[in-house]
């Protein structure tokens, strides 16, 4: 399958490997959660690069404490209509303060990309013979956004009142955004 | 009323670009019907029995007679000469045709509308009281919050995919005429003991296949804070709402099964992490929305005498304006519902001709304002009270002066399955044919507010819940039948209406509502209304008649 980021089609150097499946040796291996539970020291002890990859009822407050641990977290969409991973991405964003690759896997669909985005998404796994390059221009989405979001992107009320992201000025509310992590969206 | 500014015009025009390439891409076959269904219901698009149905968002209820215009404009150029005004204030297009709404929906752009989440498992159009501005009783206007929660809805990436269906409501008086409390979220604005103006958060209300009265979870909420209360309250919807069932995918189920107790703490503790954060709201944002929802430039006019002696002249204008004029806010100046409730009618219809005629009287007897209220009625909000008689001798013209508001022949009723493909039943031609039985309006008047509603199927698009009648479409061995709940009510004292007993065939339903009128009646004491009389002799009586012969 494809793997896109905003900035054109890339490769793909993880490997899922599936809970039936024996971990290799070697390389950089994205586990589930139910193995990293079962094998939590021993993944962590390992020289490779480590992802995780959550289900859509597997709350990110599972793994808050060992966030930081991962390269790679996959969100899954069982189906688009399940929106539960827009919510897990922001959480992990902006809550437990995860930098590292967020995915969106599954059932991803070009005219959702430009919400996965907004939420924190940094590549999404696409399916087999669509034009890319096409879905790749849907992450832009709408040019002007009504909400901020965790793209850091300025809403039409903060611009409006020339306030950034903020929709109250920082100075005076003493918080904030130096909190919440501005991301290299790309 | 809200203007566009240069932001939400881009918006509105990407959006109809963006669909104009989804559809073209259906239409070419790069999406299959299953791939399209999810984005032309991220826009009010429908596949309905006969045809596509564009449903159109009326925020709040709230058009300009350019808008109505354009409405009158799409439905002769694009559908067959009419349209329908729902009971969530929008109105919908019924005989659309696929390849026509990118077009339509970029000359709805022209004139500041669209049809964005007028459907989908999203955050649908923000409702408010029809009277907003100008009730009497108003502390303040609701719909400058109505239009701070549209912007922050609209393309929310949160909650685009929500498990089921969002739906807010404001009211900014006492009376609740815009039903908070059967919606996912109700806000009800009221002053602390400070005197400062908050909302009291009511969440888990609804209609639907389980009736709820929504249970209130924060009794003031300071304005400043709306949205991030709001985004904690969606967000631990979107998490924990059951999507494995659509029937138990409402947040009323979630509020129901942790109980309203655990939910308001979940609810809290979401916000403390995100209170005082970005999404609070600017003082300088409220103001500038609330300017555009400023008084128009009234006149210093007191009430007026020509008024009072027409009243005691003509019996059948002051008939109609008992029922049809209420109140308004400023001396002089009064309140005009106008029926879309014709004796024989179909509840909510009108056609591009009567749309066309109501935006200019909103222009000459006004400022040029309509309101779609959730009774599918429209309003003009803005009328002096030296003008009324003359306004009254044009509505009779146009069909439009029904002497009937609030009483039986205003029914509420779903479109049915005279269109709908969720229906069981079929919901107009009951309320025609009650509406025809009660066509005297001596008589109507004589029984007093009444409120019938009728649903053609579980989904309760009718409101039969929550009417003083309720009447909902069942399907019995391939055969419509109609069950029909007492006692239900929508406003600031909402109930759920009782069962009165097993269900009714086609044919005896007109029958079996005039024995319930003949029962009330018979038992009201004074003046009561039939709510209050129900309220007092509960249903026995009713039931007693309704069953006797049987």
């Amino acid at each position: 399958m494809p793997l896109i980021r905003a900035t054109g089609v890339v490769d793909d150097p993880w490997r899922f490997v599936k809970d039936e499946e024996p971990l290799p040796d070697t390389g950089a291996v994205i586990v589930t959660l139910v193995r990293f539970q079962a094998n939590r020291d021993q993944l962590l002890a390992r020289a490779t690069p480590l992802g995780l990859r959550l289900k859509s009822d597997q709350a990110p407050s599972l793994i808050a404490g060992d966030n930081e641990r991962f390269d790679i977290i996959a969100l899954e969409f069982p189906k688009f209509t399940d929106g539960r991973a827009y919510s897990a991405a922001r959480l992990l964003r902006e809550r437990f303060g995860y930098r590292g690759e967020l995915r969106a896997v599954g059932n991803v669909l070009r005219d959702q990309l430009a919400f996965m985005r907004r939420c924190g998404f940094d590549s999404y796994e696409i399916r087999d013979g669509v034009d890319a390059a096409a879905w790749i221009t849907a992450l832009g989405g709408i040019s002007v956004v009504y909400q901020p979001a965790t793209d850091g992107r300025a809403s039409a009320l903060a611009l409006r009142h020339g306030i950034g992201r903020n929709h109250r000025d920082a100075e005076t509310t003493g918080k904030v955004d130096d909190s919440t992590p501005r991301l290299p969206i790309g | 009323m809200y203007r566009y500014d240069d932001y939400d015009h881009t918006l509105v025009d990407e959006r109809v670009e963006q669909f104009r390439d989804q559809v073209r891409r259906r239409v070419a076959g790069e999406l299959s019907d299953d791939e399209f269904k999810p984005l032309r219901l991220m826009n009010g698009l429908y596949l309905q029995l006969h045809a596509y149905m564009l449903r159109i968002a009326v925020p709040y209820g709230t058009l300009s007679s350019e808008q109505l215009r354009k409405l009158a404009h799409i439905a002769r150029r694009y559908d067959k000469g009419y349209g329908h005004f729902t009971t969530r204030q929008n109105l919908q297009f019924n005989w659309i045709r696929l390849e026509d709404t990118p077009d339509i929906l970029a000359e709805l752009a022209t004139v500041e509308m669209h049809a964005i989440q007028t459907s989908g498992n999203c955050i649908r159009n923000v409702t408010a009281d029809h009277f907003a501005g100008v009730a009497a009783d108003e502390i303040e206007d609701p719909r400058i919050y109505c239009e701070i929660i549209r912007q922050w809805s609209t393309f929310h990436p949160e909650f685009s995919f929500l498990p089921r269906k969002f739906k807010i409501a404001v009211t900014g008086a006492p009376h609740d005429r815009a039903a908070v409390k059967v919606h996912d979220i109700g806000l009800r604005m009221h002053r602390n003991e400070a005197g400062e103006i908050g909302f009291e958060v009511l969440v888990g209300g609804g209609q639907g296949r389980t009736p709820v009265i929504a249970k209130s979870i924060r009794p003031f909420l300071p304005k400043r804070h709306l949205l991030s209360y709001l985004e904690a309250i969606l967000r631990i919807y979107n998490q924990l709402g059951r999507r494995d069932n659509l029937y138990k995918a409402r947040i009323k189920i979630l509020v129901d099964s942790v109980g309203a107790d655990r939910f308001t703490q979940l609810v809290e503790e979401e916000w403390q992490e995100i209170r005082d954060g970005y999404l609070d709201l600017p003082a300088a944002e409220i103001e500038r929305i609330r300017a555009h929802f400023s008084p128009p430039p009234y006149e210093a006019l007191a009430d007026s005498a020509d008024y009072a002696a027409q009243l005691r002249r003509d019996f059948l204008f002051a008939r109609w304006a008992r029922t049809n004029v209420v109140r308004h806010k400023r001396p002089g100046y009064a309140v005009v519902t106008l029926s879309l409730k014709p004796t024989g009618g179909v509840p909510g219809d009108a056609t591009d001709a009567q749309m066309d005629a109501v935006a200019d009287l909103a222009d000459r007897y006004g400022f040029g304002e309509v309101r779609v209220s959730h009774e599918q009625n429209l309003v003009l909000p803005d009328v002096e009270q030296g003008d009324l008689y003359e306004l009254w001798r044009k509505l009779e013209e146009l069909g439009l002066a029904t002497a009937n508001i609030g009483l039986a022949g205003d029914i509420i009723a779903c479109p049915g399955l005279d269109y709908c493909a969720l229906a069981n039943a079929r919901s107009i031609p009951v309320a025609q044919q009650i509406s025809k039985h009660f066509g005297d309006l001596t008589k109507l008047l004589d029984i007093g507010e009444l409120k019938i509603k009728i649903s053609g199927c579980i989904n309760a698009c009718g409101h039969h819940h929550v009417g003083h009648i309720g009447i909902l479409g069942v399907d019995k061995h391939g055969s419509e039948f109609y069950q029909i709940t007492l006692g239900g009510s929508a406003d600031e004292n909402a109930s759920l209406g009782d069962i009165v007993g097993p269900s009714f065939g086609a044919d005896r339903v007109v029958d079996a509502v005039e024995t319930i009128i003949d029962t009330y009646l018979h038992v009201r004491q004074d003046n009561e209304r039939f709510l209050d009389t129900y309220r007092r002799v509960g249903l026995k009586p009713f039931k007693e008649k309704l069953y006797a012969a049987h």
